[in-house]
């Protein structure tokens, strides 16, 4: 079994930069790390190739520089492979500008099953992997919070507004995965070290048979027209607890007339 | 100057209409002359609603027989106005919801048309629509549009807008037959699973009472959870607790996860990653405890106790209970 994980290089959201004033957008020239919400992807697909007892996990990216640690550590949780497409006509590509490119990219590695994280936690639009299973002609199921695979069919555990589907899925197909179902595993110093020699395969969107002006700036359908401070919420009185604490809050819901 | 019409995607249940789509024919009526709604499932049923909130028409495929709604609607749609049985809205308006993500997605591959998600203000600038949307926390405000000349599809966020009845007549209804999906529509929902949950729902609830990692562990959510049902409140959470498995993704607040609204909003054990503030900045009343006094979240709060949760809200969940 093959299973493609999309993943993305991100910066570090603890410490995520500044709008580039001549872009508006998020500046990307600063050190990119693994998307968190990728590496449930990439844990449920180790889980599920053991699970098989056989197959591997390659993964499948895309950055506008040379950037590749994220993608390293996602090789040392176990990944066997990756594509990495790096490409600077990528700067400022739109959702579907970027699934047009991972599509490409994943078709070429013939996967079995397509993994995703639901969204990313820098552009969090959350349509690529539908988008991606839509170019190449897949099912897709998003949200999923639990997925076995039998044989040619998923089984796939899906968040609703009101609960949980249960939802079959022939393969191949795209899924996406919500963060905290899985424990993802920390890359071992075996891991790590074995990730600096495993096979990532670095491509250019013309590899791809992709023109530039379908991606980037050029290809995105949509523009930022204006950037502006959202008025501010004024900070309100801050007690330190002695122990009495609680008593401030019931009066303040007292106020509030909710109790 | 307005645009001329707009198709509002139509969610609900057994309850009636889902309330994102109420907010999103509000808004959607400020801005365009014709007004229309579109659903996988049974338009019918939802007609009288839809028209009382100026939809004239509801466009609908019928019940899919467990199929998801994001290939069938979207196929649906495209099919309608490539053969041109339906002429083109100016945009599509969705809510940013799990089925609402995938009729947006698979639409915009079908149509050729960008995606513009997260936004929660919409209002036209000549004669397009712009949406805002919120970054790094809420702090900064980005106004967007389109540029490849449309139809628009822009994914709204839930509470961005409220409803408003007009009392219209109930919409027409027509049908949006599904054409023939291939392997596309190969997935099929086999069973659906409600959540038994005692107290209100998470997005319309009055009162919120959220977790973060400052809990400790899961186990100790059960004190939010305590809290929670003594004020006839919901629970969240953090995103930090759902990305550690500690609660479920339907819990979460945030720019993932939920946006709320609440009368009130009590933060326990959360230090305010923007992540999180944008999620429930909007609260009328926050009130944060924390025990780091530097902790972002006091930023927002309208009262902020720095202390320890594992005191403080054992407390008040005790002080509240018998009144």
């Amino acid at each position: 079994m093959k299973v493609v994980v999309c993943v993305k290089q991100i910066p570090d959201p603890a410490d995520p930069g500044a709008l580039d004033p001549d872009t508006k957008t998020l500046r990307r020239d600063v050190k990119l790390i693994l998307d968190e919400s990728d590496s449930y992807g990439v844990e449920m697909a180790l889980q599920l190739v053991d699970a098989a007892g056989e197959g591997s996990v390659h993964l499948v990216s895309m950055v506008p520089n040379d950037e590749v640690s994220g993608l390293r550590t996602a090789l040392a949780m176990g990944a066997d492979s990756a594509t990495l497409i790096s490409d600077e006509a990528l700067a400022g590509s739109d959702a579907l500008g970027t699934s047009r490119v991972l599509a490409a990219a994943i078709e070429r590695a013939e996967p079995d099953l397509v993994l995703a994280a639901t969204e990313s936690s820098d552009g969090y639009t959350g349509v690529v992997p539908a988008q991606v299973a839509e170019l190449l002609g897949l099912p897709s199921v998003t949200f999923a919070k639990e997925i076995s695979i039998d044989g040619g069919t998923a089984t796939v555990r899906r968040q609703t507004e009101a609960g949980a589907d249960r939802v079959e899925c022939p393969l191949p197909a795209v899924v996406s995965v919500t963060a905290g179902v899985v424990e993802p595993r920390y890359p071992s110093f075996r891991g790590i070290m074995q990730a600096k020699n495993k096979p990532v395969d670095n491509l250019k969107i013309a590899d791809l048979q992709i023109a530039a002006e379908q991606v980037g700036w050029a290809g995105a359908g949509q523009e930022i027209t204006d950037i502006a401070d959202a008025p501010e919420r004024a900070a309100g009185e801050v007690v330190v607890d002695e122990g009495d604490a609680h008593e401030r809050i019931v009066a303040f819901l007292d106020e509030l007339k909710v109790i | 100057m307005t645009l001329d019409k707009i198709w509002v995607y139509c969610e609900g249940g057994a309850d009636g209409v889902a309330t994102i789509t109420l907010e999103m024919l509000a808004k959607a009526r400020e801005v365009a002359g014709t007004v229309e709604a579109f659903c996988g499932g049974d338009g019918a049923a939802c007609a009288a609603e839809l028209g009382d909130h100026g939809a004239t028409a509801v466009y609908s495929t019928g019940d899919l027989g467990g199929r998801m709604q994001g290939v069938s609607v979207a196929s649906a749609v495209a099919a309608a106005v490539s053969s041109g049985s339906v002429a083109a809205p100016d945009a599509f308006l969705l809510g940013t919801t799990y089925d609402g993500r995938d009729v947006a997605a698979r639409l915009s591959v079908k149509l050729d048309a960008s995606v513009l998600s997260n936004v929660v203000d919409l209002r036209l600038d000549g004669d397009r629509l712009v949406g805002v949307e919120p970054v790094f926390g809420g702090t900064i405000n980005v106004t967007s549009r389109f540029t490849n000349g449309g139809p628009d599809i822009w994914l709204v966020r839930p509470k961005s807008f409220e409803p408003s009845a007009v009392g219209g007549p109930p919409a027409e209804s027509v049908e949006l037959p599904v054409p023939d999906l291939g392997a596309a529509g190969g997935a099929v929902v086999l069973d659906r699973f409600t959540e038994e949950s005692e107290g209100p729902k998470l997005d319309e609830a009055a009162i919120v009472v959220s977790g973060g990692r400052g809990l400790g562990s899961a186990e100790a959510y059960s004190m939010i959870e305590q809290l929670a049902k003594e004020l006839g409140a919901a629970p969240g959470a953090s995103r930090a607790i759902v990305d550690a498995g500690w609660v479920p993704y339907s819990y979460q607040v945030g720019q993932t996860g939920k946006v709320v609204k609440p009368t009130v909003y009590i933060a326990c054990g959360i230090s305010g990653a923007t992540q999180h503030l944008v999620g429930m900045k909007g609260s009328k009343n926050i009130i944060a405890i924390n025990k780091d006094s530097e902790a972002p979240i006091f930023a927002v709060a309208d009262l902020g106790i720095v202390g320890d949760v594992h005191k403080v809200v054992p407390k008040l969940t005790e002080a509240l209970e018998g009144r």
